[in-house]
């Protein structure tokens, strides 16, 4: 494969099968390579300390800095919780059209809602938010069909309604751009 | 396709700007910001925006103060304040003066995309009610308006240029030509469109009746008054009043109607308190006003002051070229109205339709293929369908019930009101009779 790829950077600690699988799902959808990359980045100085998260803008204008130019894309994976100063949380966020998302496993877990843990449900969870953003990269905005992975989700019940694939419209857009990739 | 929504972000916080940026560019929105409530007055001026996110607390002037001069600017903004500090007065306020909602940062990410999903829902029904209201207007007031002569495109011209004003106007015509529809059109196509047009037949109606039926009476103004009434004046309140067959109007009503419309005030009929209403009159008649003003039947004052438009409809006679497109349009009128297919007319009618002079008009012409269209094959209108004979023609102009009405009249009259003898004559049975006598009020000259 000739083409450019979409870097996947671990900021702390993620399963590599767990990692080989969402890698596989991108290639899937957008049919670039992924390559899998880790960073021991300091994350104490995104920290918030009065609402005891992390900065997710910061973080992002951050990576976007950093990202390498011979990628196309770069996804940073959290393990924190992370927010932006309007909202009280996120899953994720990314930079519309442009190289550059993050997305935090933090918030998808059964735990922090009081439920019994379960990996392949976290696990599906991720591979969808990941998606998500990538796809905002991509210029996807959120969509109304409600099994596609960018339709919009503010909770994890959302995120569980949706299926993991882009749907035929989301799918038509990433390909008619492909050429600019 | 719809619309996309613009909405206009103002938050002197540039991480907040550039969140909520973010945000709704990944929902599909046109999205732009300003740091500060001048920045985001003069991003106004030079285009419209949906919904404006506004901070409450901002340098120089805060939210509020910015949603009060975006009213002022008479904009159609959905506005939304945010704060950072939650205090129930401000709320209030905002409320108060307008704005859609009000909401505290940090916002749970559900609330906002609802917040925003219902505005632009509201955006978006307000936008389909707009299309709607055009649409009823323009079927109710453009699609019975048929025809493309010379003589019908400047009535349309004529139309068109007055329903700006709030002149009067007189709409002069044979019977039958539709000057109701021309009134409506003009009604319709002016900015008192959303108010009523209240019409008044002054022909049908005694003296004594008119006036009641134009200013209202006070309860107890003359035997049978029970109750107060509105006024037909009072009911055209911001709209139009249209009073057909101005010319059959008597002196006392002429000198009652002018004084009502210099002062548009009047007192109900057995009232004392003067009612104001703000309407625009159009009148219209089949008589020469002008002459009825020479020989000293119509008041001259009254003449200019309601003749400062005057809409000449041609008869019929005289736009034969319309025959063709009106027959169709009557065609397709009555064959849905009856949910009936759509039929076809032979030339050879149509020719012969144009070559009648039509003394009733479009009304006379709408008779004739409603008649054609309840007696004919289904298939197509044909010579036979048609009242063309010398007899008829001269009484076609008149509907089916009038036809109805003055014939068994005449059996009623022949046979000295014997109802046994007349419904024999007529071939119904006795009932029958005396409930046609009922429906159309008939009683013995004797």
């Amino acid at each position: 494969m000739n083409k450019r790829s979409i870097l996947l950077i671990s900021h702390g600690h993620f399963d590599n099968n767990s990692l080989e699988i969402i890698a596989d799902d991108i290639t899937h959808e957008f049919l670039h390579p992924v390559e899998l990359g880790e960073s021991h980045l300091d994350l104490n100085e995104y920290y918030d300390p009065t609402r005891r998260q992390y900065d997710g803008n910061k973080l992002l204008k951050f990576l976007d800095s950093v990202s390498k130019p011979n990628s196309l894309k770069t996804i940073g994976l959290f393990g924190v919780d992370l927010f932006i100063p309007i909202l009280t949380y996120i899953f994720g966020q990314a930079i519309f059209n442009g190289r550059t998302g993050i997305a935090s496993i933090y918030r998808l877990k059964n735990e922090q809602y009081g439920l019994i843990k379960d990996d392949d449900l976290l696990l599906d969870r991720f591979r969808k938010v990941v998606i998500h953003e990538l796809g905002h990269t991509f210029g996807l905005v959120h969509c109304y069909v409600p099994s596609c992975v960018m339709r919009s989700s503010t909770y994890i019940e959302d995120i569980d309604q949706k299926k993991i694939f882009l749907c035929n419209k989301c799918r038509t857009q990433v390909e008619s751009s492909s050429h600019i990739y | 396709m719809t619309k996309k929504i613009t909405l206009l972000i103002v938050d002197d916080e540039e991480s907040v700007r550039d969140s909520l940026y973010n945000w709704f560019i990944e929902d599909g929105y046109y999205v732009d910001c300003a740091q500060n409530a001048k920045e985001a007055l003069s991003m106004l001026e030079s285009r419209n925006y949906d919904i404006i996110l506004a901070d409450i607390k901002m340098p120089g002037m805060d939210g509020l103060e910015m949603h009060r001069r975006i009213k002022s600017l008479n904009k159609d903004s959905i506005v939304i304040v945010m704060t950072a500090f939650a205090s129930v007065e401000t709320a209030v306020q905002a409320l108060k003066d307008g704005a859609y909602d009000y909401v505290t940062k940090p916002f749970d990410p559900d609330d906002l995309s609802h917040l925003i999903r219902n505005a632009a829902s509201q955006i978006a029904l307000q936008a389909e009610n707009e299309v709607l209201k055009n649409k009823i207007i323009s079927l109710e007031n453009i699609e019975d308006i048929v025809g493309n002569s010379d003589a019908m495109m400047k009535v349309l011209r004529d139309v068109e240029s007055v329903a700006q004003s709030n002149s009067s106007v007189i709409i002069t015509g044979e019977s039958g030509t539709g000057k109701e529809l021309i009134a409506r059109a003009i009604h319709s196509n002016s900015t008192r469109k959303y108010f009523p047009m209240v019409s008044v037949h002054c022909g049908a109606l005694s003296e004594s009746l008119l006036e009641s039926e134009l200013f209202g009476h006070e309860k107890g103004a003359f035997t049978g008054a029970m109750f107060n009434r509105k006024g037909r004046f009072e009911m055209a309140d911001g709209g139009t009043i249209f009073l057909d067959e101005i010319a059959t109007i008597s002196g006392k009503m002429q000198i009652e109607l002018l004084r009502v419309l210099e002062s548009k005030t009047f007192v109900r009929v057995g009232g004392n308190k003067e009612i104001k209403s703000d309407f625009r009159v159009i009148c219209a008649t089949n008589r020469d006003l002008k002459k009825l003003v020479e020989n000293g039947t119509f008041r001259e004052d009254l003449y200019y002051r309601l003749n400062v438009v005057n809409i000449m409809i041609p008869p019929l006679r005289q736009r034969l070229e319309d025959i063709p497109m009106l027959v169709d349009h009557f065609i397709k009128k009555y064959c849905t109205s009856m949910s009936r297919d759509i039929i076809t007319i032979e030339q050879s009618v149509i020719k012969r339709l144009e070559e009648y002079d039509f003394p009733g008009n479009v009304r006379e012409l709408e008779n004739m293929i409603e008649r054609a269209i309840v007696i004919g094959n289904r298939k197509e209108i044909t010579l036979k369908d048609l009242p063309l004979g010398k007899d008829i023609v001269s009484s076609s102009f008149e509907s089916l019930d009038d036809l109805e009405k003055k014939y068994i009249f005449e059996i009623l009259t022949k046979y000295d009101w014997n109802i046994s003898r007349s419904a024999r004559a007529l071939k119904v049975d006795r009932v029958t009779l005396y409930n046609k006598i009922k429906k159309y009020g008939l009683k013995s000259v004797k």
